[in-house]
Parts: structure tokens; C-alpha cells; sequence
């Protein structure tokens, strides 16, 4: 191993994490709003609803992504209508290929979480929510969704390491993200090795702060843990916006 | 519906090498899955903390990374071997090797947390039972809790293999001649990137379908016998 190379490409592979993690935080959002849609599209039993939702997260869920990104970037230049349309700026560019890959296919998993988290509501509070006049949205709005974001929080920060690790694959299409950083450099100084260990630490360093962080999220909003109401540090917690990040390093 | 230029053939060898990848770095992955476990719970300390560095680093580290280290790190480790032999030529590395080892290594990193919990899930009740009958603890551990360890990971091990399997189309990136890198050729061939790409993915999704319905068919095997199991 050649320390020296590693330290001296440090510079170069965080610039390429600064891609990757602009490409997660976009997916993320997109991937996010996109998956609202799609589960209580789901959920519904009206066959025009809930059967192309479910062909869209099977679609998503149960092909390889990387045969998503070439289906995106390489597949739609087949057709000429699309080369002529006004679409084509935006699908012969690889960043939005990749970003548009990445946010159905995280929508996908968010979906059935979503899904799983909102069916894990108990019957009870709908039933009390219905009973004290709330229209559907309401109910949606204040009793189901907040609560179901509580119960989805753990699988949905498991997902959100899983596009980190998977927004390697931008790599593919030319992008310079982490990956793709260490790949061109290896192919010059080949050194693949010291490049590839080094973008693997970074990329642990990436995942191991987001688990901390969602860690510490799931502590401000879970009932539970909030037991002790006077404990100062929660206190702190609810009016401070900076006690979340001190008590994610804990 | 789909005209695939008598690349048919090819495809469907690809796919062959696909799921050939994908059972044996399962195999592997069990194995290693296994092990860790029993790592992570040992009473000694330094088995313990080298499971957890190995679940740690291998599910926080992208598979596509840690395929192309395997392929590079190999190569570079044998070539400069064969160098200090005083063997001049450079040597390649089977992909087939290399992508399958580090197919296996993230299998077997997320299996370790499956076989952790199917452990911890047999009551500890049966353990004392079978140590008060005179069982040495290993004797408890191979006639007690590993026979059923299988019933209580094989859902989280068959949703493992279902992200493996997908993963497979990445050894394509070191040259491996699976389904993703035969439908390649065919697209520089064709130029019809997006009828070959779907039907990939319809290959895929076939395979994903067929795995499914025989994990169902393996739980319910597994489950034979038990009270309110799927098998009941």
C-alpha cells in the first residue's frame, strides 16, 4: 500500500463525494415524493390505482438498477421521436439519467415502507379520528402520516445507506462522483487499490455519520424515549435545532 | 414482442452465468454468514470485534467497489507474487473468481445479522433443557439449535439472495460474461439499446419471480410440523 498516493488524492475523491452526495440528497427528496403517491396509490383496493403502483414498485424492486441506468441513459436514444422531443437536453445528459434512476428506484423501496409503515397504524386511532368527524384528508394528514413517519423511520434510513452505497453505480455513465473519482484516477497512476480503499473509508465515513444522524432523529421523535419529560438534554432537543447534531455524536 | 436478432441464445447463456454467480456466492455467503455469527456471539472478545468490523466496513461500503478491489487488489497481489518468482508475463484474474468472492463476502455480511437473530430467537429454555440432559454445549449447539436456525433465517436469507441476485449484473463492470455484459454486446451490436435493456430486465424479473416461488416452497418445507408455521 502506498500511503502517500491515498493522502494525495483525498482532495480530489471528497470533490467526488460532494457529487455523491448531491445525487443521494436529490433521489432522496424526489425518490420521497414520489413514493407518497405510489403507496396510498397502493393501498387503495381500486384496481386502476393500486395495479400500476404495484407493477411499478415490482418493475423497480425486482430488476438490477444498473439495468435501470442503461435502460434510462443508453435505452431511450432508440427511439428518434425522443431525440427530436424537447426532453432530449435533459435524458442524453448522464447526471440526470442517473438522478432520474436513482429517485424512481429508491421511490420504489420507500413505497413498501411507506406501505408497511402506514398498515402498521393502529386501527383504533382511525377509528377515533373518524369519530370525532375528521374528513379522509384530515385523518391522512393528522393522525396516519405523522405517526406512520415514527414507525418508518428505522427501514427508512436503512434505505437511505442503501442509495448512498448504490450512487457508486453513477460511475457507469461517465459521472465523477466517489466512484467514479477513483476509477479515472486508478486509470491514470494505476494504483487502483490505494484509490478504491481510500473511497471505501470515505464512503464508510458517509454511512456510518447518516446512521448517527437518523439515530438521533429517531430518538427526538420517538414517544417512548421521551418518557422522562424534564430530562434537560430533551428539552434542549425540542427547542434547539443544534442539540440534534450533539446528540447524534453521542 | 421483443425482436432480439438471434442474440436469444447468447442472452440466455448469460443468464445461466448469472444464476450461477449468484448460487455460489449464496453458498459461500451462508457459510460465512454463519460463521460470523457465531463470532458475534462468542464470549471471546477479539472473535467478536472482527465480526463486527466485518459487518461494519462490508455493508457500508458499496458492492461495486468492493468488487472492483477484489479484481484490482487480485491482479496486483499475484502479478507482483509472480514477479518475485521470477515469472515476467502478467497474469489476468478470473472475474468470475473475483466478482463471486465479492458477492459472497456481502452476503455473507448481511447473513451474519440474519443467523444472529434465528440464534437469539430459539429459546433459551430448549439450550438449558438439552445442557441439563448432559449435552456438552456443542453437542446442545449441533442437535438443538442448528437444526432450527434454517426454519428462522430462511425468510431474511431468501430476501438476501434477492438483493444478491440483482447485484450480480455489476460483475459485468470487471468483464464477466453475465446476462448485463452479453446484453451489452448485443446493444454495440444492434444498436438497440432499449429493446435489449428491457428484455434483460425481464430476464431478470423471470428470475427474481422463480426465486421467490421457490422460497416460498422451501419455507413451507422448513416450516413442516410447527404450530402455526406456513407448513401447518
Amino acid at each position: 500500500m502506498n500511503y502517500q498516493v491515498m493522502i494525495d488524492s483525498l482532495p480530489d475523491l471528497l470533490g467526488g463525494a460532494l457529487l455523491t452526495l448531491e445525487l443521494v440528497a436529490l433521489a432522496a427528496v424526489v425518490g420521497f415524493a414520489v413514493a407518497l403517491p405510489v403507496a396510498l396509490a397502493r393501498l387503495t383496493r381500486r384496481p386502476l390505482l393500486w395495479m400500476p403502483a404495484y407493477g411499478f414498485v415490482f418493475f423497480f424492486r425486482g430488476t438490477p438498477l444498473l439495468v435501470q441506468i442503461f435502460l434510462i441513459y443508453y435505452g431511450f436514444s432508440q427511439f428518434p421521436e425522443i431525440r427530436a422531443s424537447a426532453l432530449w437536453p435533459i435524458l442524453r445528459e448522464p447526471y440526470w439519467c442517473a438522478l432520474i434512476a436513482f429517485s424512481l428506484n429508491t421511490s420504489a423501496y420507500t413505497a413498501e415502507i411507506m406501505r408497511g409503515a402506514i398498515q402498521a397504524v393502529p386501527r383504533g386511532q382511525i377509528e377515533a379520528a373518524m369519530a370525532t368527524g375528521m374528513s379522509r384528508l384530515t385523518r391522512l394528514r393528522r393522525v396516519v402520516l405523522p405517526q406512520a413517519m415514527r414507525i418508518g423511520l428505522p427501514a427508512y434510513s436503512n434505505e437511505v445507506i442503501l442509495l448512498v452505497k448504490a450512487s457508486s453505480l453513477a460511475s457507469t455513465v461517465t459521472l465523477m462522483d466517489l466512484t467514479g473519482t477513483a476509477r479515472t484516477i486508478a486509470s491514470t497512476n494505476y494504483m487502483p487499490v490505494e484509490l478504491l480503499t481510500t473511497a471505501a473509508l470515505i464512503y464508510l465515513a458517509i454511512n456510518f455519520t447518516l446512521t448517527r444522524v437518523f439515530k438521533g432523529i429517531e430518538y427526538l421523535v420517538s414517544g417512548e424515549n421521551r418518557a422522562a419529560v424534564n430530562d434537560p438534554l430533551m428539552q434542549a432537543g425540542l427547542n434547539d435545532p443544534d442539540a440534534l447534531h450533539k446528540i447524534a455524536e453521542k | 414482442m421483443f425482436d432480439l436478432q438471434g442474440f436469444g441464445p447468447t442472452l440466455l447463456v448469460g443468464a445461466w452465468m448469472t444464476i450461477q454467480v449468484a448460487l455460489t456466492a449464496a453458498f459461500f455467503g451462508v457459510l460465512l454468514g454463519l460463521g460470523v455469527a457465531l463470532m458475534k456471539l462468542s464470549t471471546s472478545r477479539i472473535a467478536r470485534l472482527l465480526g463486527d468490523i466485518y459487518t461494519t466496513v462490508l455493508r457500508g461500503v458499496p458492492i461495486l467497489v468492493v468488487i472492483l478491489l477484489f479484481y484490482f487488489g487480485a491482479i496486483s497481489a499475484v502479478n507482483a507474487l509472480a514477479d518475485s518468482l521470477g515469472h515476467g508475463d502478467f497474469i489476468d484474474i478470473n472475474a468470475f473468481v473475483a466478482g463471486t468472492a465479492a458477492l459472497a463476502l456481502a452476503f455473507g455480511a448481511y447473513a451474519t445479522e440474519v443467523f444472529r437473530g434465528a440464534f437469539q430467537a430459539i429459546p433459551k429454555g430448549q439450550i438449558e433443557a438439552a445442557r441439563a440432559l448432559g449435552m456438552s454445549r456443542f453437542t446442545a449447539f449441533r442437535r438443538v439449535s442448528l437444526p432450527q436456525v434454517w426454519r428462522l433465517a430462511l425468510p431474511g436469507l431468501g430476501n438476501i439472495f434477492l438483493v444478491i441476485l440483482k447485484e450480480t449484473a455489476l460483475v459485468s463492470v470487471i468483464g464477466l460474461e453475465e446476462l448485463m455484459r452479453k446484453t451489452e454486446f448485443a446493444v454495440g451490436f444492434t444498436r438497440q439499446p432499449f429493446t435489449f435493456f428491457l428484455f434483460a430486465a425481464c430476464l431478470y424479473l423471470a428470475m427474481t419471480i422463480v426465486t421467490m416461488i421457490a422460497l416460498q416452497w422451501l419455507e413451507r418445507r422448513a416450516n413442516r410440523g410447527i404450530a402455526g408455521g406456513a407448513g401447518a
